[in-house]
């Protein structure tokens, strides 16, 4: 998954009901939308759950995405993130091959990328690394070499910066 | 109070203000139907002989007179046969709900007899859709399927009620029927530049989609169109939105539009398009559409802005304030030479009027045109005969154009003419072809049960026309599967089924079979003979744009 130039990430508030997000993700076959990638979770109110989409597009991709999501009825709340104006995380687990001739380069990697050795066996390290999704790409390809026999990736979750709630203000894009 | 899930289902449809109810019982919705029969002195049920064509029934019903339809079906096949009905209505912006039912909960997921994740099937073909979970929210369930059907750009809803859930015993209190959820209303900022933009244009188009139908917005349509010395063209769905025979009115434009309706389309400096969605059957090629002029798309669903087509000015939201304010904003104004140079253009399509000595698709419009009232409302199937039908005859009141659009669903007709011949009350011709007929034949024995005032013309030229036109054009003659010739007697099919059936191969016969079964006010079958190689003219060839309109044959 490559962070493309004309990427970017839209969070929506959904209702928190069975079948919600069968609702959104079928829209996207529908409408032939390709994303890179989803995720989903509970949020601040338990009416609703928040999805963080993550996509590449024109400007008309982006726009037929947000109108799209908007005519969804349990879809209460859709916004761009802007990159410079939003965190962003992922979480990243990775079981690298335990080869004890390349222990060095294994500890200097999870050094810099402040990674954590969750689980050790005679044969794997798990490690674990959280960050910007930039940050991400970069950690996998740096152990890559090291061979990585498993990797599962959550895809981003994103906050816009400063003090208000992005479902109680007004839509910007 | 407390009554069981089905009678739930009843009550709340009837305090929503249901008449009639078109579908076909089966075992998952048994107790439904127990509880029909035991208030059938409040609401009707009418049996069709298919599901798809309750589907189309409850879809006509909606369209001939802009209230919900509703029909109901059994679990498993009985929901599949819906989908089509759904989707058509879905395309065309129908408002209608469909009610399924589904085997009891504890069975669900084990592919039990007749189970089926109809709610999954149908997700992107209905506005939205609801799996009863819990009796006691029921009727609430219904009421917001109604709402959310009929409010704003209007839509299928479906609704798969489990069996253990009819069985259930609830709490049902009535409410009053909530309004219509409001309309978002239009940016003044952008009403200000469409205004800018009319008062600056000098050939003004308007063309006019459902959403004025919809929106009830054809009075002012015709007022915008005087004050700005405009001429008005429509797309399919935009048809009986305006009288045919207004004189700023120039037809239907696009794939088989009106010569004039789509020359002065590409002529004019600027589109004002409302409550339309520039389907690829309006505007051609996209990339050559309008060329020349600005566009104002007017519209109730924002998503539709900038989805097909790039609007100079895009105005979402409620098309009749949008409309009033542009109307009380923009400068009265003469524009004698648009005028003049569309009177050359309709004056050329008026030299090319064809003969009408022989039996043919001109004359079989004519002559309903000169017998039926403005009260009757004109269904057709699809093909050939649906773009004679919307080019030539005289509509002179909305909602009379009862037609698949977007789907282009043939086998529509049928469905869709008994169910719009039930909700206007009104005599009703079904246009339709020998091939779209023979889809859905069956629902003949429903319109016969009925005894509903319906006159079938089956414009019969033993093949599938459309398909041929096409075949002949594009395909070197190679007529692949659509050369027909099938052994039916539609006469003795007619009477069979307790219909008149009449063949006519004249105009003298057609004309004299048209009037008597007109005025019988029961149900005829008129089997229309004509030649299998009459052309649906103008066309624009597939991908092509105005530049490229074919207006006679073997051009």
């Amino acid at each position: 998954m490559e962070s493309k130039d004309n990427s970017f990430v839209i969070a929506v508030y959904v209702d928190n009901k069975y079948g919600v997000l069968t609702r959104v993700t079928s829209m996207f076959t529908r409408r032939g939308f390709n994303i890179d990638s989803l995720t989903v979770g509970v949020t601040e109110s338990p009416e609703y759950s928040r999805i963080t989409i993550s996509m590449s597009g024109d400007g008309y991709a982006k726009a037929q995405m947000l109108n799209q999501l908007r005519k969804l009825f349990n879809v209460k709340k859709v916004e761009v993130l802007e990159e410079t104006d939003a965190v962003q995380r992922e979480l990243i687990l990775v079981k690298i091959k335990n080869d004890p001739e390349e222990h060095q380069r294994v500890l200097s990697a999870l050094d810099i990328f402040k990674a954590q050795i969750i689980d050790y066996s005679v044969d794997a390290l798990c490690v674990e690394v959280t960050g910007a999704p930039a940050k991400i790409d970069a950690f996998i390809e740096m152990v890559r070499p090291l061979g990585i026999i498993e990797l599962c990736r959550t895809g981003i979750v994103a906050l816009q910066k400063g003090g208000k709630n992005m479902l109680e203000s007004p839509d910007v894009n | 109070m407390k009554m069981k899930g089905a009678q739930i289902v009843i009550e709340t449809l009837i305090e929503l203000g249901v008449t009639d109810v078109f579908g076909y019982p089966g075992g998952q919705v048994l107790d439904i139907y127990d509880a029909l029969y035991t208030n059938s002195d409040r609401i009707s049920h009418h049996i069709t002989a298919h599901e798809q064509g309750a589907a189309h029934a409850a879809d006509g019903y909606s369209r001939a007179t802009g209230k919900v339809g509703v029909c109901f079906a059994t679990s498993g096949p009985g929901a599949t046969n819906l989908v089509t009905g759904i989707a058509t209505a879905m395309l065309d912006s129908v408002p209608m709900v469909a009610i399924t039912g589904n085997v009891a909960q504890a069975m669900i997921g084990r592919d039990s007899f007749q189970e089926i994740d109809i709610t999954g099937i149908t997700l992107p073909i209905t506005k939205h859709n609801y799996f009863i979970h819990d009796v006691n929210k029921l009727a609430d369930k219904i009421r917001e399927a109604f709402r959310i059907a009929r409010s704003g750009r209007p839509g299928p809803v479906l609704i798969d009620i489990p069996k253990d859930i009819q069985t259930a015993i609830g709490e049902y209190e009535p409410k009053p029927v909530a309004d219509p959820f409001p309309l978002p209303e239009p940016d003044p900022v952008k009403i200000n530049r469409a205004i800018e933009l009319i008062n600056s244009k000098k050939r003004v188009y308007i063309h006019v989609g459902g959403g004025v139908i919809g929106s009830k917005t054809y009075g002012l349509v015709t007022e915008l169109a005087d004050k700005l010395d405009a001429v008005i063209g429509c797309s399919l769905m935009g048809l009986s939105a305006i009288p045919t025979d207004h004189p700023r009115f120039l037809g239907m434009q696009g794939m088989h539009g009106h010569y004039a309706s789509s020359m002065a389309s590409n002529e004019a400096d600027l589109i004002i398009a409302v409550g339309t969605r520039f389907s690829d059957r309006a505007t051609g090629n996209k990339q050559k559409f309008a060329k020349n002029s600005d566009i104002i798309h007017i519209d109730l669903d924002f998503a539709e802005i900038n989805k097909n087509i790039q609007a100079s000015v895009g105005i979402s939201g409620n098309i009749e304030t949008t409309l009033k304010a542009i109307l009380a904003g923009v400068d009265k104004a003469e524009r004698p030479e648009w005028i003049a140079r569309v009177a050359g253009l309709r004056a050329r399509e008026a030299a090319a009027v064809p003969e009408m000595t022989e039996l043919n698709p001109y004359l079989v419009m004519d002559v309903i045109n000169k017998t039926v009232d403005g009260d009757t409302v004109i269904a057709t199937d699809v093909g050939q005969h649906q773009m004679w039908a919307a080019q030539y005859i005289n509509f002179k009141k909305p909602r009379k154009m009862i037609s698949s659009g977007g789907l282009g669903t043939m086998g529509f007709g049928m469905g869709a003419a008994i169910g719009a011949c039930v909700g206007s009350g009104d005599k009703t011709v079904l246009i339709t072809g020998d091939g779209s007929f023979g889809m859905n034949l069956n629902e003949l024995c429903t319109a016969v049960s009925m005894d509903i005032p319906l006159t079938i013309v089956i414009m019969d030229n033993g093949v599938l026309g459309m398909v041929r036109q096409w075949q002949t054009l594009f395909y070197k003659k190679h007529y692949s599967s659509t050369t027909l010739e099938r052994k039916t007697d539609f006469v003795k099919l007619a009477e069979a089924f307790g219909a008149k059936g009449v063949m006519t191969k004249t105009p003298e016969e057609f004309k004299a079979a048209f009037e008597e079964a007109y005025a019988s006010g029961g149900v005829t079958v008129i089997d229309c003979m004509i030649d299998k190689d009459e052309f649906v003219l103008p066309m624009l060839p597939p991908g092509g744009a105005i530049d490229d309109m074919i207006t006679v044959k073997g051009e």
